[in-house]
């Protein structure tokens, strides 16, 4: 069976979905060489509103270039929580922004405040994408950090670079840290049945 | 050769410029913005011109005007402006100045759905425009056909002296995917043939064995006119019947003297396919998903992809008509293409549709769905 | 040979194209007079003047005279002429109109124009009709006067074309009337010699649809009307707002300097880097 990742980038206009949707795509594709595809839906507001960005990445040639049952989702507010989870394939990765999102469907669910980490710890909110970028790193196998690394440095503003590599991070060590307490719980959880 | 991610719109640009795009006029418009907002950066650095006109109207005339004058011309736009440019894309077809025109169609109509998919606009680029006249409509599937479909439609618009229409759709428009860009040196590009004669030899409408005659560049010495009244062969306007028909029928046999090189299509397992789906743009790679899912389960179906729309490419449709027992055809309108499929499959085979309006793209599992119902 | 059979010979069409559609008493060969005129003292290769029309009356002028000549759609000359001149500079590019043409189908891209100041001129035929139609209102039509679509009277406000060019921007506007032929000739060549969107406003008559139906006599009595009713700008600048009630001003009305679209493209073209490739000519 031929390999096929989907991943759905959600949340509300002005949260820079899409870009680290191109991100990605191009971490995949261009740094490591395989099929990608990714599209995004939006709404009339270029602040606002709900956005959302996909990306497939293959092995093989893609054709149906949208998401069909999603191998991780990535929420960053609850509206799109709400929205798509349902879209989650059985195993699928929800990652959610628990700055914004409250209401959490599964206790599965990955919960990082990336918009708080970016703006307690790198001073600016506008980077919380490139922190859940970093986390989305972690949970998947599908792009390595170093080819993420490369693609955010080949797109973000000149000048930015460097604390776009400290979200990164912050992102890598939180998603680190939340895979810990994952692990605990799903230990605690064996143990307590 | 270096890989690059790229949207359609973007591949767009680069197809136009490798083509020998010299000049672009446009208005904003979702989702066809990005082809405007590219060659705004890209033109100049390749000594063309771009320029933001004040509605499409406008931006049709322009690039009219700037093909008279010698440059390769082209537009971009989506349905509410493709409205207003029929006008003066009829004008183009009439007095046979080359020019490209993108409409990246989005849901109608009116203003309909500005920021979602639709394939809603096919009968349009055919019929838009007022009275019988010959036009020629690409559609591509995906990022790097966008590249190559917008060299041939400059290919086929400087050959054939007409417009052409690139007919994408917001989904093709906006996906990204990898493209490897070719080098120019490698493409073939067609440049519109000039009058080689003195310029009082010179007859600018004058028929030939091509029936496209050789165009001069206004400035260049061959003093012509040009008017969107039916001319004589002159160029000046004339009400007698015995000039009108010669340069109507001229005009229309043009494309149709030459099918085999306008006609695209882009078959995929048809050879032995009982279930035919004939399908273009963004939906034909629904088609092809769901024609791999089927053959999994040894269902016979195949796809026939429509690149060129408009001429009809009646003799690969009829082929499929001949030897199919159902011919499928998944749109996102109310049924366009599928008309001219009902058309000209003259009751061989069953005709099904499948349409699409809620703004989302049909899906596999939709196509797959309807050729297990149709089985 | 006298003068005027020299221009004859050298600025019309000798193949097929006349008798002209023009009906007899129309103002719109004079204007063509003074346009051959006004490029022959200018001294223009023909192979560099492109002349560039809408619909109506005044589109079929450019077919008569042995230029590059472009007869395009209802109100788009502009933006045809816009396209011929950024691609070739080196054209002089005349677009030629009616009021109908100009300011009501064509009013936007009129303005736009004027306002983006590429190097074009336009002549604006305005005879306060649209009389190819058979004598519908036009935007200049006169408040009170009638036509076939105003049968009672006209109940619209009417455009003064002059005007709403030096509002839109432009850098050089004239009016004149074809009585005044010698000012005609004048403003034509200063406007084609600017540099910038030059207008020239043209007060016309249709004797045939506009002073029949508001019974103005011949074209005669038109162009005497022109002649009585014409005052000098400079002379118009000493008189009250009253004076001029029902005047046409006549003249000059605008000359000044603005950067002028190519000049600024041939900047972006610098900063694009690619100044060089222009150059060479593409």
């Amino acid at each position: 069976m031929s390999f096929r990742y989907e991943i759905r980038l959600s949340g509300s206009g002005g949260q820079g979905l899409i870009l680290i949707g191109i991100i990605l795509a191009e971490a995949a594709g261009i740094y490591e060489g395989r099929y990608v595809a990714q599209t995004q839906s939006y709404g009339p507001e270029a602040r606002g509103g709900v956005s959302r960005s996909e990306v497939i990445i293959s092995d093989e040639e893609i054709d149906y270039p949208k998401a069909m049952s999603l191998d991780m989702l990535l929420a960053m507010n609850q509206d799109s929580c709400d929205k798509y989870f349902h879209d989650l394939k059985q195993n699928g990765v929800l990652l959610v922004d628990s700055t914004f999102v409250s209401q959490i469907p599964t206790s599965y669910a990955i919960k990082i405040p990336f918009t708080l980490i970016a703006r307690e710890k790198l001073g600016r909110e506008i980077v919380a994408n490139i922190v859940a970028l970093g986390a989305i790193t972690q949970f998947t196998d599908v792009v390595s950090i170093k080819s993420v690394e490369s693609a955010v440095l080949d797109r973000v503003p000149k000048g930015t670079e460097k604390i776009n590599m400290n979200a990164l991070k912050e992102g890598i060590k939180a998603a680190k840290q939340a895979k810990e307490e994952l692990r605990k719980l799903s230990k605690s959880f064996w143990k307590t049945t | 050769m270096k890989a690059k991610l790229l949207q359609g719109n973007e591949a767009i640009v680069e197809g136009a410029l490798a083509a020998g795009c010299r000049f672009f006029a446009g208005y904003p418009i979702t989702p066809s913005t990005e082809i405007a907002e590219g060659l705004a950066l890209r033109l100049p650095q390749v000594g063309g011109v771009f320029i933001q006109m004040e509605d499409e109207l406008a931006s049709m005339g322009a690039i009219i005007g700037a093909s008279l004058a010698g440059a390769k011309s082209m537009t971009a736009t989506s349905g509410p402006g493709f409205s207003l440019m029929q006008e003066n894309i009829g004008f183009a077809s009439e007095a046979e100045i080359p020019c490209v025109v993108v409409n990246i169609m989005r849901g109608g109509p009116s203003t309909g759905l500005p920021t979602s998919p639709s394939q809603g606009d096919v009968m349009q680029s055919r019929w838009g425009t007022h009275g019988d006249h010959p036009i020629i409509v690409l559609s591509p599937s995906t990022v790097m056909e966008c590249f190559h479909i917008t060299v041939k439609a400059f290919n086929f618009s400087e050959k054939y002296r007409t417009p052409v229409i690139i007919l994408g759709d917001e989904v093709i428009a906006h996906m990204r995917e990898k493209v490897e860009l070719p080098n120019p040196e490698g493409l073939e590009i067609i440049d519109r043939i000039k009058p080689t004669m003195p310029p009082e030899w010179y007859i600018p409408y004058e028929n030939n064995a091509r029936g496209v005659p050789a165009m001069a560049s206004f400035g260049s010495g061959y003093r012509y006119h040009v008017t969107g009244l039916i001319h004589d062969v002159r160029g000046f306007p004339t009400s007698r019947p015995d000039e009108i028909e010669p340069f109507m029928h001229r005009l229309i046999q043009k494309i149709e003297k030459n099918l085999k090189d306008i006609q695209i299509v882009d078959p995929f397992m048809v050879e032995d396919a009982e279930i035919t789906i004939v399908a273009y743009g963004c939906v034909a790679r629904s088609a092809k998903r769901a024609v791999i899912d089927a053959r999994k389960r040894g269902i016979k179906a195949g796809l026939l992809r429509l690149v060129t729309l408009w001429p009809f490419p009646r003799v690969y449709v009829e082929k499929v008509a001949e030897q199919s027992k159902v011919i499928i055809v998944p749109e996102m309108n109310m049924g366009q293409i599928s008309r001219e499929v009902k058309r000209v499959n003259e009751g061989r085979s069953r005709v099904i549709t499948l349409n699409k309006v809620d703004s989302n793209i049909i899906t596999p599992q939709e196509v797959f769905k309807k050729i297990r119902e149709v089985l | 040979m006298p003068d005027i059979t020299k221009l004859i010979h050298n600025y019309l069409r000798h193949d097929k194209k006349f008798p002209h559609v023009w009906c007899p008493g129309c103002g719109n060969g004079i204007v063509l007079g003074s346009l051959i005129r006004a490029i022959d003292n200018i001294g223009l290769s023909k192979d560099d003047v492109v002349l560039v029309s809408g619909i109506g009356c005044s589109g079929r002028m450019p077919v008569y005279v042995d230029f590059n000549t472009l007869h395009t759609t209802h109100g788009r000359a502009l933006t045809f002429a816009t396209g011929i001149k950024l691609a070739n500079p080196k054209l002089n590019v005349i677009v030629v109109m009616g009021d109908g043409d100009a300011t009501a189908i064509g009013g936007n891209h009129f303005i736009h124009a004027a306002r983006r100041n590429i190097d074009l001129t336009a002549i604006i035929i305005n005879n306060n009709i649209y009389g190819m139609t058979g004598g519908q209102y036009s935007p200049t039509t006169p408040y009170g006067k009638r036509a076939t679509t105003a049968p009672y009277n006209n109940i619209e406000h009417s455009f003064k074309i002059a005007e709403l060019a030096i509002c839109a921007g432009a850098v050089f506007v004239g009016r004149g009337t074809v009585y005044h032929t010698r000012l005609l000739d004048e403003l034509i060549e200063k406007a084609i010699l600017k540099k910038g969107f030059g207008v020239v406003e043209i007060v016309s008559h249709c004797p045939v649809q506009y002073g029949k139906l508001n019974k103005l006599g011949t074209a005669v009595d038109m162009m005497k009307w022109q002649k009585d009713n014409a005052i000098r700008v400079e002379k118009a600048k000493k008189m009250t707002k009253d004076e001029l009630e029902g005047k046409i001003v006549i003249g000059i009305l605008a000359d000044k300097e603005l950067p002028i679209y190519q000049d600024e493209y041939e900047k972006i073209w610098e900063k694009a880097g690619a100044k060089k490739i222009a150059q060479e000519g593409k």
